[in-house]
Formats: structure tokens, sequence, C-alpha cells
């Protein structure tokens, strides 16, 4: 049942399907992935041509984000890991941040599409099911590539008790991070387009600031816990 | 969709964020009080509390969020709409 607002035209469950082998698969969530992914390979290819002692701009500004990026994951993982894992969270915050942003400040509106209409990448909840997925994945073999097999020990850890709790929030930590994630940014977006059904002057302002202040937020705290639940299982017991 | 599965499921996106917005509330009003709290003691860790309440705010309002994923579930893709 798509709902169907018609100053704001927010368009939820409509999607532009492209067939791919037995796949039907969103094509308005890969265009717009596309574009976050260009700008941000644009941006760091600029900042990075010409190396200056003393940066400047662009450069300056990549600068910036690698000093906040290292000093989130050195903060979660530890001094000894956080290098191995530095490009996985920075790629996370990046893209999730550009998405989010991206997704309330390009005007997609100009583009017509024929079915679905581009917006925030991050708004699908395919594109956050993968990127928790990933933050899985990632944990996982953080863990056993540093401990071995003794990863495991931190599920009895410190008591055999914790087991079941420990392995029911293996499931729950990607749920609840592609949950929390998909659901702000598909709030914000109903939130502003049903702002501007009512009054379409305006009013939607302050709502679309909040938005653009809550997305930032969670492009972070995605980072956060994804660096966390790295942290977690690289983290060494002293006994 | 039948009128009764209708009814239920708009009546249960309501109750869903309605009542899942209670909790996190009440907690987002006592992080926020015990963070002037700390600012009135301590104006100069004021950045530091800042950016500690902003984080633990934004994970309150997921469990919020939860109940409004429920409710664009029940309303959008209706698992029961036959």
């Amino acid at each position: 049942m798509p709902l169907l607002l018609p100053f704001a035209e927010l368009e939820v469950g409509k999607h532009l399907y492209w067939q791919l082998g037995n796949l039907k698969i969103h094509g308005q969530v890969f265009l717009s992935s596309w574009v976050v992914i260009g700008a941000l390979l644009a941006l760091v290819v600029v900042g990075t041509r010409k190396l200056e002692r003393d940066p400047q701009g662009t450069q300056n500004l990549l600068e910036f984000l690698w000093d906040y990026i290292r000093d989130l994951s050195r903060e979660q993982i530890g001094e000894k890991a956080y290098r191995d894992w530095m490009p996985f969270i920075g790629t996370l915050f990046l893209f999730i941040f550009v998405s989010n942003w991206g997704g309330a400040l390009v005007p997609w509106k100009l583009i017509h599409l024929p079915s679905g209409e581009l917006g925030a990448p991050t708004a699908d909840i395919n594109t956050t099911i993968a990127l928790a997925l990933l933050v899985s994945l990632a944990y996982f073999y953080a863990g056993l590539s540093r401990k071995g097999l003794r990863y495991f020990e931190y599920y009895v850890e410190p008591t055999p008790i914790m087991l079941p709790f420990k392995i029911v929030e293996d499931f729950t930590k990607p749920l609840s991070l592609s949950f929390r994630l998909f659901g702000n940014i598909l709030a914000d977006e109903l939130v502003v387009a049903v702002l501007a059904f009512l009054v379409p002057l305006i009013v939607p302002l302050p709502a679309m600031f909040l938005g653009l202040f809550t997305s930032a937020i969670q492009a972070l705290i995605f980072a956060t816990l994804a660096a966390y639940y790295i942290g977690e299982a690289v983290h060494e017991e002293h006994h | 969709m039948d009128s009764i599965t209708s009814a239920a499921s708009v009546l249960a996106a309501g109750l869903a964020v309605g009542l899942g917005a209670i909790g996190p509330g009440i907690g987002q009003g006592t992080a926020a009080g015990g963070a002037v709290e700390g600012i009135a003691r301590q104006p100069e860790a004021e950045g530091k509390i800042r950016g500690t309440l902003l984080l633990s705010l934004a994970f309150m309002e997921a469990l919020t969020i939860y109940g409004l994923v429920v409710a664009l579930v029940l309303l959008f893709a209706n698992p029961f709409a036959g």
C-alpha cells in the first residue's frame, strides 16, 4: 500500500525495480549510492593529488577527517589493533554520513524516475542490513584472526551462564544496528514530508535541521558501535 | 486487506509509536537533567558532557525508532494483508 502525499510526494514502498536474474533489486538505492561513492572518491582524489606540507583546502579537510576517525577507532578498539580497522570504520562513517546528508541536501526531486524516488541510500532497510552484517563479519574476523579459537572463551566469560546471552547478542547486534539507522533516516524523511504536506513553507525547516543533526549523529553512532564491537572482540582479558 | 485487519493494523501502529515513546521519554529527561546538573557543578566539562549526552540520547531514541519501524511495517508492508 504505497503512500502518496500530493505536495511532498513521498513514496514509501515504491521502488524502481531492476531484474537481475531471479532477483528484483531496488534500482534507486543503487543509483543514489553510486552518486555517494562517486562524490567520496572525487573528494579523496582531489584532496590527495597535490600533497603539501601545510595542508590547505580539501587536504586540510581530509586530514581533519582522518584525525577524527583515528581518534574514534583508537578510543574504541585500543592502541594495539586500531590501525587494522581504521579504514573499515572510516569507510562506514563516511559512507553513512554522506548518504544521510546527501539524501537530505541534494535536490533529488529534479531527477524523475519512472517509479520510486531517489533519496538517502540508508533509508532503505537492505542497505543498512548489509552494512550491519558487514560489521558482524568484521568483528568475528577480528576476534578469530587475533585470538584464534580462544576467541570463543569470550562467550563463557566471566561465567558460562553468560553463554546464551552472548549468543543472542550476536543476533541482536546487527538487528539493532540496522534498525536504528534505517528507522532514524526514514523517520526524518517522513517527518519532513508530512510537515511539508501540511504546511509547504518555512514550517518544515526546523525539522529539516533536526534531521541533518540526527543523521550526522547516527553516522557517528554506527561507526562508534562498529568500532566498539570490534574492540570487544580483539580485547585481551587480563587474568 | 479486510477491514478488521486494517483497523487493527492502524490501531497497533499508533500504539507501537505512542507506547514506545513513554520509556525513552522518561529516560531522556533523566539523562538531560543529569547532564544539566553536571554542567552546573563543573561548567568546564561542558563539551565532554554534551558529547556523551548526545550519544546516549540517540541510543534512547533508537528504542522509539524500533516502535516506529514496527508501525511502518504494519502500515506499508503488512504481512497479514493477504
